[in-house]
């Protein structure tokens, strides 16, 4: 049978693991049997069915995270043949072998694949990434917005914090506390909505602290890289603008 | 105001163009003087520089200050930097990561050209009028030739690229297409300011600038 012939075929897989986060990371070999469309993911899942190395070792399964497993959650981002991406639109089929799994070390390694990305979430409630409208009493409608504003403010919606731009920014590490792309492009997200605009100067003021928007190096790896295509660099420019605008309002009034 | 991160690099990034960019353009056309019109030429503009208002005052508030701010802090930007140039080998990466290997040759440079041009006529080692000639001295030996080269395209690479990110980081150049056609014009910027200085050390070699700087030594001898 067809199938058969197939399932002879194997991928091979270097995993780089660490079992526990203070732990020496170490790499492990793995052949996983092919099968037709199979991604990152289902291989992994492989892999938990029977955790035994290339050299016939039983080890530990691998640990990684996902959830949707349609590049929408951002849980299972890693860095798959030296690029960060997400391992569940990851296809065997595209990809060079052997092919080599490593956590996206800019976040801390919670165990293997997995890591804590709790720092783009913290990013987030420093900027006040969402719009208040909590009160004791219905505020009724907001203002609309505009349909061509509404277009390319929908492409920023479709961030999903998978921390690919901040693996791929030279400038997110040990020794710079800059915030990072993600954050920036939600500060011009949410200053663009017509209710959260109201609460502009509050995010703005969040990225012209430190660590915030001055973080940039302009080495702009974060828009080549954005699974989402999502114009990080533009917005990235553009809070520049509004940053330097509101910088020179604050001098010269009151 | 605030004493924060965000104004010190917004400062140090508004400095590198002005006052420092454009006193680093006013100094490539000078020196290109020793080019086109020899060492006459060259001379004017030593002495058009010399003759302005206030010199030691814009020396100090318009170089030596921003210069020092912006070297010092530069280094501190760049040390703050992890180049994945291994990982992304992209063409703004490449710059990204040359922005701050330029900065510092650029930094060690200066300093250098400095102590051996203005700091000697500080020291009344030499006079406005021989600097022509201490050009010549410099620009005869082919190894500090050679390191003149590599120290102007490290700075102009340092200015032009620099010029392309200040337009960003002040929201001028906001949009994809802006950053990519600015990013040819200041690509421009630097192959023009570069060979300003490399024709101006060609220049300097020529033996016009030789004569003149016997002719001194001659007169010296004399008094
Ligand atoms: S901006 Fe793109 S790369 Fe960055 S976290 Fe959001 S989806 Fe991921
Ligand atoms: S599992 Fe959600 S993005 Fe891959």
């Amino acid at each position: 049978m067809a199938e058969t012939t197939v399932a002879s075929k194997m991928v091979t897989f270097i995993i780089t693991r660490q079992d526990k986060p203070e732990s020496q990371a170490y790499s492990e070999t793995f052949k996983v049997p092919y099968r037709p469309n199979m991604n990152v993911i289902s291989a992994l899942m492989e892999i938990q069915r029977n955790p035994v190395t290339a050299e016939g070792k039983k080890t530990t399964p691998v640990v990684w995270e996902s959830n949707c497993l349609e590049e929408v959650c951002g849980a299972c981002s890693m860095v798959i043949n030296g690029k960060p991406r997400q391992a569940c639109s990851a296809l065997i089929d595209q990809l060079e072998q052997p092919i080599r799994l490593e956590p996206m070390r800019t976040f801390p390694v919670v165990r293997d694949l997995v890591i804590d990305r709790e720092r783009m979430f913290s990013a987030l409630k420093k900027v006040k990434a969402w719009i208040p409208i909590d009160g004791t009493y219905d505020l009724g409608p907001g203002p609309r917005m505009a349909e061509s504003k509404r277009q390319w403010a929908y492409e920023l919606s479709k961030c999903m914090t998978c921390g690919v731009c901040l693996e791929s920014c030279p400038n997110v590490n040990e020794r710079n506390s800059f915030i990072g792309p993600a954050a920036i492009s939600q500060v011009r997200l949410f200053n663009a909505h017509p209710t959260g605009e109201m609460n502009k100067e509050e995010r703005l003021e969040a990225l012209m602290e430190d660590g915030g928007i001055e973080g940039c190096g302009n080495s702009q790896n974060c828009v080549r890289s954005c699974p989402k295509g999502i114009p990080l660099t533009t917005s990235i420019a553009a809070m520049n603008r509004d940053t330097t605008k509101q910088l020179f309002k604050k001098w010269l009034t009151v | 105001m605030k004493g924060n991160s965000y104004f010190s690099r917004k400062l140090h990034s508004l400095v590198g163009i002005i006052p420092l960019g454009g006193f680093f353009i006013v100094h490539a056309l000078t020196n290109f003087q020793a080019f086109e019109r020899g060492p006459e030429g060259f001379q004017n503009g030593v002495n058009f520089i010399n003759n302005l208002p206030l010199l030691p005052v814009l020396e100090f508030v318009l170089i030596y200050i921003p210069l020092l701010f912006h070297g010092i802090y530069g280094l501190y930007v760049a040390y703050q930097s992890n180049s994945n140039l291994g990982r992304f080998k992209y063409g703004r990466n490449w710059a990204f990561t040359a922005q701050r290997v330029t900065g510092v040759i650029t930094f060690v440079f200066v300093f250098w050209h400095v102590y051996q041009t203005r700091f000697q006529v500080y020291m009344g080692n030499i006079s406005h009028e021989e600097l022509g000639s201490t050009m010549n001295h410099i620009a005869s030996s082919p190894l500090v030739f050679t390191l003149y080269v590599i120290g102007v395209l490290a700075a102009s690479f340092h200015f032009a690229n620099g010029l392309w990110a200040f337009l960003i980081s002040w929201g001028i150049t906001v949009g994809e297409r802006a950053q990519r056609v600015s990013s040819k014009i200041c690509m421009a910027i630097f192959l023009l300011v570069s060979a300003l200085f490399i024709l101006s050390l060609v220049a300097f070699r020529g033996d016009e600038f030789k004569e003149v700087a016997d002719a001194v030594t001659a007169v010296r001898s004399l008094l």
